[in-house]
């Protein structure tokens, strides 16, 4: 590892960070919706695990173009795209059993559901 | 004497076409840059969702038919699956592309074409019918 | 020295919009926060040269998530009804896999270097050959619909089974209590 600081090093911790925050808030918190936000933040901040180490400094966008030689790996690009996409699907179909929850329990709150169905 | 939302009305009613050329243009650029069939599928139900909000979903469900959307949401995958069939019939394996053409970059960028066409009519259908399952629930 | 303020600048907002989301109690203010921190995190995409990511999650994460969200939160209600407090015992899980991650992450190769395994093995190949053989400028889309266009099938896939699962869920009109059997249709 150099001495400078190097801006990787400061992304990946970030990216832990966000980790972590987005980890606490789906174990930690009971509300359903909140629950689902916090797993978006935990697959956006995989997403940026996965594209940081793509980057080529002095490389630009993966357009082949005239003039420029160096460029970003495409291939993360492709497997996040696939990512972002499959969690928005996650994402309505959770909405959605969401929604039916509160129809039939009245409530959104994983304690009082539990409450409600009583012991298994 | 100006009915209360008759800005918003007019606005929208002036963005949404732009809002459609964007997504065509989004969709056929993908090749020379940014964009691609998700992106343009995720702009068109955009303008879909816009006008619902702004003209209510009955309005928006006269226009854009839940039968229709219900019929373009498995047609998607059907021309992506097609595309790969096609690649059989005209002897290679499945989902190749350069035989479709005699020259085999023009069949791939032939093949790429339709393939993304198939994931926009897919992704703004589905997308769309998403926002009318969740609107259309009342309280 | 520009660069490296920017993303310093980037991740300080993202990381105070994702502790925001956790502290507050209004579903409102979260829904909010979460698509100023999709745009966030479609700027950060951008500054790392994924033009393509950062469209689709601007477009997809800010517009379509916060629709969705706002949708169901229409139909469900505002608040969280339980007060903020700090668990212990998910938290200490969470840090302690916050360590173990920070452990493995501390020992990838160097940032930006064009020598490290991953830009040596197929990408130089993609790169270089993809105007030559499919006739596409934008390396990405040809990778997604040409060279890996089973993924994209079995992606296609997914969001259809998806809308086939929400109308599903969604499609019949509420079971009404007056009478004794729900109603068919939309």
């Amino acid at each position: 590892m150099s001495g400078l600081p190097n801006p990787l090093h400061w992304l990946h911790a970030a990216v832990v960070v966000l980790m972590v925050i987005g980890l606490y808030v789906v174990v930690a918190r009971g509300n359903l919706i909140k629950k689902l936000v916090g797993l978006g933040v935990f697959q956006t901040s995989v997403y940026l695990l996965y594209i940081a180490p793509g980057k080529v400094f002095g490389g630009s966008a993966p357009i082949i173009a005239e003039g420029i030689t160096v460029y970003s790996n495409p291939l993360p690009h492709v497997l996040i795209l696939t990512a972002i996409v499959v969690g928005i699907a996650t994402l309505a179909l959770g909405l959605a059993l969401v929604v039916r929850i509160h129809e039939e329990y009245g409530t959104i709150e994983e304690d009082e559901i539990l409450d409600r169905d009583g012991p298994a | 004497m100006m009915h209360r939302e008759a800005i918003p009305r007019v606005v929208v009613k002036l963005l949404i076409p732009f809002l459609l050329l964007y997504a065509l243009y989004v969709q056929f650029h993908g090749e020379l840059g940014p964009g691609g069939g998700f992106q343009a599928g995720v702009i068109v139900a955009t303008a879909v969702i816009l006008y619902g909000l702004i003209f209510g979903l009955a309005e928006a469900k006269r226009i854009v038919p839940p039968r229709l959307i219900e019929v373009l949401v498995p047609l998607g995958v059907v021309i992506y699956a097609g595309v790969g069939f096609a690649g059989l019939l005209a002897g290679g394996n499945y989902l190749d592309y350069f035989v479709l053409d005699p020259d085999p970059v023009h069949g791939q960028e032939r093949g790429i074409f339709w393939v993304e066409v198939g994931v926009l009519v897919t992704v703004s259908s589905t997308m769309t019918a998403i926002y009318y399952a969740f609107s259309g629930r009342g309280r | 020295m520009i660069d490296a303020l920017i993303y310093g600048a980037l991740i300080l907002l993202l990381i105070a919009t994702a502790i925001g989301m956790a502290r507050t109690r209004s579903l409102f203010a979260v829904v909010a926060l979460g698509g100023i921190y999709s745009f966030l995190m479609a700027l950060a995409l951008l500054v790392l040269d994924a033009v393509d990511v950062s469209m689709t999650e601007a477009s997809v994460g800010a517009g379509i998530s916060t629709v969705l969200l706002l949708g169901t939160l229409y139909l469900t209600r505002l608040h969280e009804t339980l007060p903020i407090r700090l668990s212990p015992a998910p938290l200490a899980m969470s840090v302690i896999t916050g360590l173990a991650l920070l452990y493995g992450v501390v020992h990838l190769p160097p940032f930006g270097d064009p020598s490290t395994p991953m830009h040596r093995h197929v990408a130089p190949r993609y790169l270089e050959d993809v105007v030559r053989e499919t006739g596409v400028p934008n390396a990405v889309t040809a990778v997604l619909a040409s060279y890996r266009g089973y993924d994209t099938l079995g992606e296609t896939t997914v969001i259809f089974t998806a809308g086939i699962g929400v109308l599903l869920l969604l499609r019949r009109r509420r079971r009404q209590p007056s009478d004794g059997k729900d109603k068919a249709g939309r």
